[in-house]
């Protein structure tokens, strides 16, 4: 008996899990980089350096997506 | 096996895609079902993609797959970023993809649906698609730099400069045009204009949510948004039929432009992650969403295209835009077919986050291929309408006049047969109160749309819902470009600006960003408002303008590619790029020198200027102008359009100059001249498949 509120919440974590990666997707599709990747990155290459926190990518990401110099199409 | 398997295969779609081609050649004159249309486009959309951008990355590219490109050399986790390929290509179609593959089409229509689609289909396999994979190509052998960039490497700086005034040039008039797609649509239309009022307080909701609620929930806030956008269709029925909400949006067409002016200057002033952010992400989500829903439409309704297959506009006698076959249906459609905006975007963000050279084919190629797919469903539905629909929406007020009676009449003497009791009904149908004069695409596209797809879905009753949806879905992407378009063009005034007075350039100072933002504003602001207080031009006139500018930066772009290709000393397959090439320049240039020449005054910009400023002179007042000083105005604008024309006329040919010099010079070269990062392997242990 107990083993289905097990199964339960074994798809449900499944299911976060797939939202978590449809969402880095859709991420990927606007443009916003992975922030994980950039700390490994900072991490690896520039190890002195502060990074910016999560929420401050997320506003460089945006500022350069939007307000760059990329024009975008008709 | 496995190459009886792929022969197999491939025999098979080259064999659906000739019935298909078969079904409409052999029953000309006799109506067709559109299910073989978008076959059709289907199977030359994988066969060129298999066939043709193969042989062009492999052969006359030589794409390296073991190069390691700039994201991977200098991933800095922020600009260069290596992201999967399928990621990539999705980032990419969502840059190149806006409402101008749903416009041209639809224009086009007037001449029938063969016309169109063969531009389409030929323009993008052997141009459009062409253009965005070797422009990406060149950006991803230079470090990712821009068009501009490319241009002064391997042409010189003159030219690298002029191709930048050009751009500016373009943005201002597509802007323009853009603007005045939403002010025709939205015109006396309470439903569209509140449905299209209310995406602003929703975009500040989801800003607010994506900022301080939860933070990068990009999902999350783009799931609420849509449902808040359809619930707003939803009320948009009631306040439309409410006395004093709805004669509180219904609004001028002057009011709407000028509402359109005050919006892209304050927008764009805006913080990006307040509002153009959550529009963006929303318009994506309809953009995707919509055409996939009207290709399965497609598929499940199977309409008939009552659209003759060439009607006998051809001639250049047409209601939606004047000129003949031979030149403007190829500047009529640009994107979907064939656009040089394309190259800017085959420049920017992409080429710094491509992991292997092995993807340029997919991602340059395949993804104006799915652009050009939007371009088959936009005509698509345009031709599935009733014609005489077709006309009354299209066809401006000075030629079938502003009552039912009068456009029924006018439009049947031209053999598309229709009553004003259609008229009307069709007008009820999609809950509006009249459906007149109302050019520029989107609507047409819409009642298309909702018809097919209240067919597929929820019946007549739900035919006014999905006109209102589709009407919100270009609406909101066209807001978001003038929005996107306002701020890129303001960082390009002040960029010159800053080369006259340095603290103009500087972005951080307010009263520089505000002159910058003013003048961008007010440039397309002008365009704007001439194209809808004039009863004869408009549309008529700027779409011709964007679509000459456009294929002049394709024309541009393209000779870029062509120097590339014989610096690398690939001369041999210089005809890749020749071909499209000289057919963009012949087109265009001749488009170019009949909207200034032309003696008639519906298509050229001098004689109409002409005939304006001549009777003015002599005291004749000329309908549509009433006073002397609308007289002088009409002429004013006609001789700024022939101005802005000549422009794009003169830029193209000096760039074809310089082009043709470089590409000699690069005959008589021994070696490869060409201007590329040097070759780096990918790093121990990456392998990109």
């Amino acid at each position: 008996m107990r083993e289905a509120p097990d199964r339960l919440r074994g798809a449900f974590a499944r299911l976060c899990a797939l939202g978590e990666r449809g969402g880095e997707v859709w991420r990927g599709v606007f443009g916003i980089p992975d922030y994980e990747a950039y700390l490994a990155h900072m991490r690896a290459t520039h190890p002195g350096e502060t990074p910016m926190d999560r929420g401050e990518f997320l506003a460089w990401a945006l500022e350069r997506r939007h307000a760059g110099r990329g024009p975008r199409c008709c | 096996m496995n190459k009886l398997l792929s022969i197999l295969l491939w025999g098979a779609i080259a064999v659906v895609g000739a019935f298909a081609f078969a079904a409409f050649a052999l029953k000309r004159g006799e109506s067709v079902s559109a299910v073989w249309l978008v076959t059709a486009a289907l199977a030359v959309y994988f066969l060129a993609f298999r066939f043709y951008s193969r042989f062009i990355a492999e052969r006359v590219l030589q794409v390296d797959p073991r190069r390691a490109t700039p994201a991977e050399r200098r991933n800095d986790g922020m600009d260069y970023v290596p992201t999967n390929k399928w990621v990539l290509y999705g980032h990419h179609f969502a840059a190149i993809a806006g409402a101008g593959p749903l416009v041209g089409p639809v224009l086009a229509a007037q001449m029938g649906y063969l016309p169109g689609t063969l531009w389409i289909l030929a323009g993008v396999v052997l141009a459009g698609a062409v253009q965005d994979m070797i422009v990406l190509f060149a950006s991803v052998r230079r470090d990712g730099r821009s068009l501009g960039e490319m241009v002064k490497m391997e042409l010189g700086p003159v030219p690298g400069s002029v191709a930048l005034v050009g751009v500016l040039a373009i943005m201002i008039i597509i802007l323009a045009v853009l603007s005045l797609v939403v002010v025709k649509a939205l015109a006396v239309s309470p439903w569209g204009t509140f449905t299209i009022a209310a995406t602003i307080p929703i975009a500040l909701v989801m800003g607010v949510y994506m900022r301080f609620i939860r933070p990068g929930k990009v999902g999350e806030a783009s799931a609420i948004g849509v449902a808040l956008l359809l619930g707003s269709i939803w009320l948009g029925r009631s306040v439309a039929e409410s006395a004093s909400w709805g004669s509180a949006f219904t609004l001028a067409g002057t009011e709407i432009a000028w509402a359109m002016i005050i919006y892209g200057a304050v927008a764009s002033s805006l913080p990006v992650w307040l509002m153009l952010a959550p529009r963006d992400y929303l318009s994506t989500f309809l953009k995707i969403g919509t055409v996939v829903a009207l290709a399965i439409g497609i598929y499940v309704v199977a309409p008939h295209l009552r659209m003759p297959d060439v009607t006998r506009f051809v001639d250049g006698t047409g209601p939606v835009f004047s000129g003949s076959l031979f030149p403007f249906l190829f500047i009529t459609i640009a994107c979907g077919a064939v656009s040089g905006f394309h190259s800017l975007i085959s420049s920017g963000t992409t080429p710094k986050m491509i992991q292997s050279e092995g993807h340029i084919r997919m991602i340059g190629y395949g993804g104006m291929l799915a652009e050009s797919f939007v371009a088959i469903m936009a005509i698509t539905a345009a031709c599935v309408l009733d014609p005489g629909v077709y006309f009354v929406m299209n066809s401006p007020a000075a030629v079938i006049g502003t009552t039912v009676d009068k456009a029924a009449e006018v439009v049947s003497s031209w053999g598309f047969v229709i009553t004003p009791d259609v008229i009307t009904q069709t007008a009820k149908d999609i809950g509006e109160t009249t459906i007149l004069s109302r050019a520029g695409g989107a609507p047409t596209l819409a009642v298309g749309m909702a018809q097919i797809l209240a067919q597929a879905l929820g019946g007549k009753s739900m035919e006014a819902f999905w006109y209102h949806f589709a009407i919100l879905f270009e609406a909101l992407f066209i807001l978001t470009a003038v929005d996107a378009g306002t701020r890129v063009g303001r960082f390009m005034i002040q960029d010159m600006l800053g080369h006259v007075w340095a603290p103009l350039g500087d972005t951080k100072l307010l009263p520089a960003n505000f002159l910058g933002t003013g003048l961008c504003v007010a440039m397309w602001g002008y365009f704007l408002y001439q194209g809808v207080v004039d009863p004869l031009g408009g549309i008529n006139t700027l779409w011709q303008l964007f679509g000459i500018g456009n294929q002049m930066l394709a024309g541009i772009a393209l000779l870029l590619c062509t120097v590339v290709l014989m610096k690398m000393k690939r001369e041999r397959y210089a005809w890749v790029t020749l071909v499209p090439t000289a057919w963009l320049l012949v087109t265009t240039l001749t488009a170019g020198w009949q909207k200034l020449f032309h003696p008639s005054p519906s298509i050229g910009f001098l004689a109409l200027a002409h005939r304006f400023s001549d009777a003015a002179a002599s005291g004749k007042i000329l309908a549509p102008a009433k006073t002397l000083a609308e007289m002088q105005r009409v002429a004013f604008n006609n001789y700024l359009d022939a101005v802005v024309c000549g422009f794009f006329v003169l830029l193209v040919v000096a760039m074809c100059v310089y082009a043709i010099l470089i590409s000699l010079r690069a005959l008589r070269a021994t070696q490869p001249t060409v201007q590329e990062t040097p070759f780096v392997a990918h790093a121990e242990g990456v392998a990109y498949a």
